[in-house]
């Protein structure tokens, strides 16, 4: 006999069990279908396309009035249920109707999440959930800016819908990258780049504060750093939250989500629930492939038929034009998985799939996802890949494949992407004289000046040799970086500024790294390279730097630190040398050592103590003497003419200067100082990186000296008359070192490279690229001169200390 | 097992690490990715560097006295260096970091 069934909410799980039921006993049940929108059944992941212009509401309806009529749905549009009674099995709608009921089904869906953020309750801010905010959304065009928080699937596709339609739309998203869910680091940076190119602005590791408003109606969103982004419509897409309410006021057990067993069935025999609404084994749903699994074991089990709901592995798809990816599977957590990684610069491609086993686990494509479903069946079946694990990566036509060719990078640049920063030479003028017939590297240092100059070009030179000619041209072998890359620093660094990258996940997807995020040996490298580019764009990672420069002390052999703080040009006073010995005390150094720079070092300081020591001693004007860095370590100084009865220049106050010019500023390795007064040289400035000794007459500057692992006698830069003119010489020759030595050459080795001659040309001959340079060293100093220990005493004190201290006994 | 909270999964930053002390020892907790945290004793067996000061890259670690690098998922010294660090089990639930207290040596955790 035919059973009273009621279904609360049409939505695409709901309307999957109604076809089901239809289809194997269309007379088993009786169905009256409420929904609390105004209309039937429609597919909501469907209105993107309609955002976007790509499809119409009427394409997308699923069931229309129609349809229920022809199959005898009972519908209730636009009427929410008010009550339940379980006991009497009756629904009450907002109506004052009562219908008994024999089952009953929740598809009640979902609510989007909205942040309480101060104004979100103010008229333009909006979530993207239903074809009303579908419409809000469509009415932007150009003109109009659009916010919209949350990178994620939903709030990419309504981005990028408004985008198309001639809105200026910006995306606040709190992670790192784009899609994190789904999406690891290096796919996300090329969506991100995808996105920018279809006019989108991206603002990543940002923090929404509030949303300000006028009259009542939003204006801006404003971030915790205090920046305003303007906007007429603010869309919310970060999240949902299970619909349960109703649920939990007819006394069904709740968690998240309705709980559901394998059978669809609640915590009432009688009553079931589907869709985003519940929560099944812990989860909850967003997708709708579950949904319809879902939809099919409820049907099942309300014609009585054996069927169990399995979570299974899950595949992404991003609706956007233009923006090819795909995610399936698990691909960060668990433990014993391998990567495959393959990268193809020269498309925009990347593809990683997650191994555990012999079994396919995961996969995360960009670019070229034309072998996704395969992969997704891989991992869906459990299919045993050993037998073509090598080749897996190349997909289904491709077994035997080759490696990625790490020409490619250098042949995906376009004709006019400087090669030769020297010389100012483009990709198209090499590649026209190789055409022209200059087909080895003197030939082409003669005709184009290509890697005539400094020669850290040459790498690349060669490349572009190898891509015009093939085999013909047997190019010496240069050192790559380390395994991750087929490239030298040299290759690196010019690829950086010719492709203007700015992240490491741009380094690492552009240049074709091998590894997921580098090594040990790469990471703090690029790191150097992009900051030293970059200053204002790159954030330093301090993930990708040795402790040292990570904790601001340097590490001992048996775990502790030592604490340097800085003495500029090697001057102190009683209330610092106070100062440094109550810290002493304080914090139990085990050893008290005067430096060969003019300082004092404190030995064995525990890492727990490092940002209390740094916040007593900033109390006493002390700041870091990055004793640990790459960068600026000391000025040493005579007393030059303050005491000193040979002093010829006030070599002390230059020392000052220069070091508080330099402080702070990273370096392609240590770089040491010295100003000496006279000849006598007191402050052994002719072994230094850079040394100055003043005479009567001015000042000679000597760089490239060393006294370590090699002994190099400084070489004379330049002699100059004044002061101003000494401290400029200093600052720009830092600055080029800065920008064209290989991370880990100390000046000596770079100059060894590309010669004093070529240093004077641009430094001592041209004052027009000295003063360039000295700009864009201030331009990086307006970052990073400043105090880390008291940054870090201040903001990050927390990170020094253990998470947990599971020793101590419960207090409780 | 009994499983303790001992902080929050944003408590250690990605790539990144933070320890724990324990009555076993320091324990490092690292982040290689997002959504993935792997506990390991926090002292390399070749001259008793804290791991929880390396570079993370990829799934493993590299200690910062002497370049050792270590698996983060089984603890093994990878390349020619011969050795191997202890490995502990650790839970992502909700955000939340959960250890075994009894693996830990500590009895009586509740």
């Amino acid at each position: 006999m035919t059973e009273k069934l009621v279904i609360i909410g049409a939505g695409m799980a709901s309307g999957r069990v109604i076809e089901h039921l239809l289809e194997t006993a269309p007379d088993a049940y009786d169905i009256t279908l409420f929904n609390a929108e105004p209309r039937g059944n429609y597919n909501r992941i469907m209105l993107s396309p309609v955002l976007s212009g790509d499809k119409t509401y009427a394409e997308i309806i699923t069931h229309s009035d129609d349809w229920y009529a022809a199959n005898g749905v009972h519908t209730r549009f636009g009427q929410k249920i008010t009550r339940i009674d379980r006991a009497a099995k009756t629904v009450t709608s907002e109506a004052g109707e009562v219908l008994a009921y024999d089952k009953l089904l929740f598809a009640t869906g979902s609510n989007p999440f909205i942040i309480p953020l101060p104004g979100h309750d103010l008229e333009g801010v909006i979530a993207y959930r239903d074809l009303e905010d579908t419409h809000r959304m469509m009415e932007m065009q150009a003109g109009n800016k659009v916010v919209v928080i949350g990178g994620g699937l939903l709030g990419l596709e309504a981005a990028a819908g408004m985008a198309a339609r001639g809105a200026d739309v910006t995306v606040v998203h709190i992670m790192g990258h784009l899609m994190e869910r789904q999406l690891d680091e290096a796919a996300g940076y090329l969506l991100k780049k995808s996105l920018e190119e279809k006019g989108i602005t991206v603002r990543l590791s940002a923090n929404s504060k509030e949303i300000a408003g006028a009259d009542g109606k939003v204006r801006a969103l404003v971030l915790d750093d205090g920046t305003e982004l303007p906007c007429d419509l603010l869309v919310m897409a970060v999240g949902i939250r299970p619909n349960t309410a109703l649920a939990a006021e007819a006394g069904l057990a709740v968690g998240k989500g309705i709980h559901v067993d394998d059978q669809m069935l609640t915590s009432d025999a009688d009553v079931l629930a589907v869709g985003e609404c519940v929560e099944h084994d812990g989860a909850i749903f967003g997708l709708v492939a579950p949904l319809y699994d879902q939809a099919k074991v409820a049907a099942q089990t309300l014609l009585g038929q054996d069927a169990a709901f399995r979570q299974k592995s899950l595949s992404t798809k991003l609706k956007v034009t233009g923006c090819d990816l795909f995610s399936a599977g698990d691909f960060t957590a668990g433990d014993t998985r391998e990567d495959i990684v393959f990268r193809d610069p020269a498309r925009g491609v990347y593809k990683r799939l997650v191994l555990e086993g012999d079994r396919l686990v995961g996969a995360v494509m960009y670019g070229d996802t034309s072998d996704g479903n395969w992969f997704f069946g891989l991992i869906k079946d459990g299919t045993d890949v050993s037998e073509m694990r090598d080749t897996l990566i190349f997909g289904p036509a491709y077994q035997g494949g080759a490696a990625a060719d790490p020409l490619s990078a250098v042949a995906a640049l376009p004709r006019d992407a400087e090669i030769c920063g020297c010389n100012g030479i483009c990709k198209g003028t090499i590649v026209d004289a190789i055409e022209g017939g200059a087909t080895d590297l003197p030939a082409l240092k003669a005709t184009t000046k290509a890697s005539a100059s400094c020669g850290t070009c040459t790498g690349l030179v060669e490349q572009l040799l190898e891509v015009k000619l093939g085999e013909d041209y047997a190019a010496p072998q240069a050192q790559p970086i380390c395994a991750c890359t087929d490239h030298t620093h040299e290759d690196v660094r010019r690829l950086i500024k010719a492709k203007a990258l700015k992240s490491q996940p741009a380094v690492w997807q552009e240049l074709g790294w091998k590894t997921p995020n580098g090594c040990h040996v790469c990471r703090p490298a690029v790191n150097f390279y992009l900051l030293a580019d970059w200053p204002v764009e790159y954030q330093d990672d301090p993930q990708s730097r040795f402790v040292n420069e990570r904790k601001h002390a340097n590490i001992q052999k048996d775990g502790t630190f030592s604490v340097v703080p800085r003495m500029w040009g090697g001057l102190t006073n009683p209330r610092e040398l106070r100062a440094i010995a109550d810290a002493a005390e304080k914090y139990d150094a085990k050893t008290v050592k005067v430096t060969g720079g003019q300082r004092i070092d404190l030995l064995g300081i525990k890492g727990t103590d490092l940002p209390a020591i740094w916040a007593d001693l900033n109390k006493a004007g002390l700041v870091s003497g990055h004793a640990y860095s790459k960068g600026l370590r000391t000025v040493k100084t005579c007393v030059g003419t303050d005491h000193c009865r040979f002093g010829t220049q006030d070599s002390t106050g230059l020392g000052v200067k220069l070091e508080q010019a330099l402080w702070g500023s990273w370096t392609p390795h240590k770089v040491k100082l010295a100003v000496s007064g006279c000849p006598r040289n007191c402050a052994e400035a002719t072994c230094k990186d850079v040394g100055i000794v003043c005479v009567d007459s001015g000042y000679q500057i000597g760089v490239g000296g060393a006294a370590g692992m090699d002994l190099k006698e400084t070489q004379r830069l330049a002699d100059v008359a004044t002061e101003e003119e000494a401290m400029e010489m200093t600052v720009a020759f830092v600055q080029l070192y800065r920008e064209h030595a290989k991370y880990l050459d100390r000046p000596y080795k770079w100059l060894a490279k590309v010669g004093l001659e070529w240093v004077r040309a641009r430094i001592v001959d041209n004052a027009a690229e000295r003063h360039a340079l000295v700009e864009r060293f201030e331009l990086s100093q307006s970052i990073y001169r400043k105090d880390p220990w008291a940054e870090h005493a201040k903001d990050k004190a927390e990170t020094y200390q253990p998470l947990a201290d599971l020793t101590l006994e419960a207090a409780e | 097992m009994s499983w303790i909270d001992i902080g929050t999964l944003d408590d250690i930053p990605l790539r990144g690490a933070r320890v724990v002390k324990t009555p076993l020892g320091c324990v490092a907790l690292f982040r290689p990715a997002e959504d993935e945290v792997y506990a390991l004793s926090d002292r390399c067996p070749h001259k008793g560097g804290p791991l929880s000061d390396g570079i993370v890259h990829g799934k493993q670690v590299t200690c910062p006295l002497h370049n050792w690098v270590f698996s983060l998922e089984t603890g093994a010294a990878q390349g020619a260096d011969q050795g191997q660090v202890a490995t502990y089990s650790v839970r992502i639930e909700g955000g939340r970091l959960l250890m075994d207290a009894t693996e830990l040596g500590k009895r009586d955790a509740a």
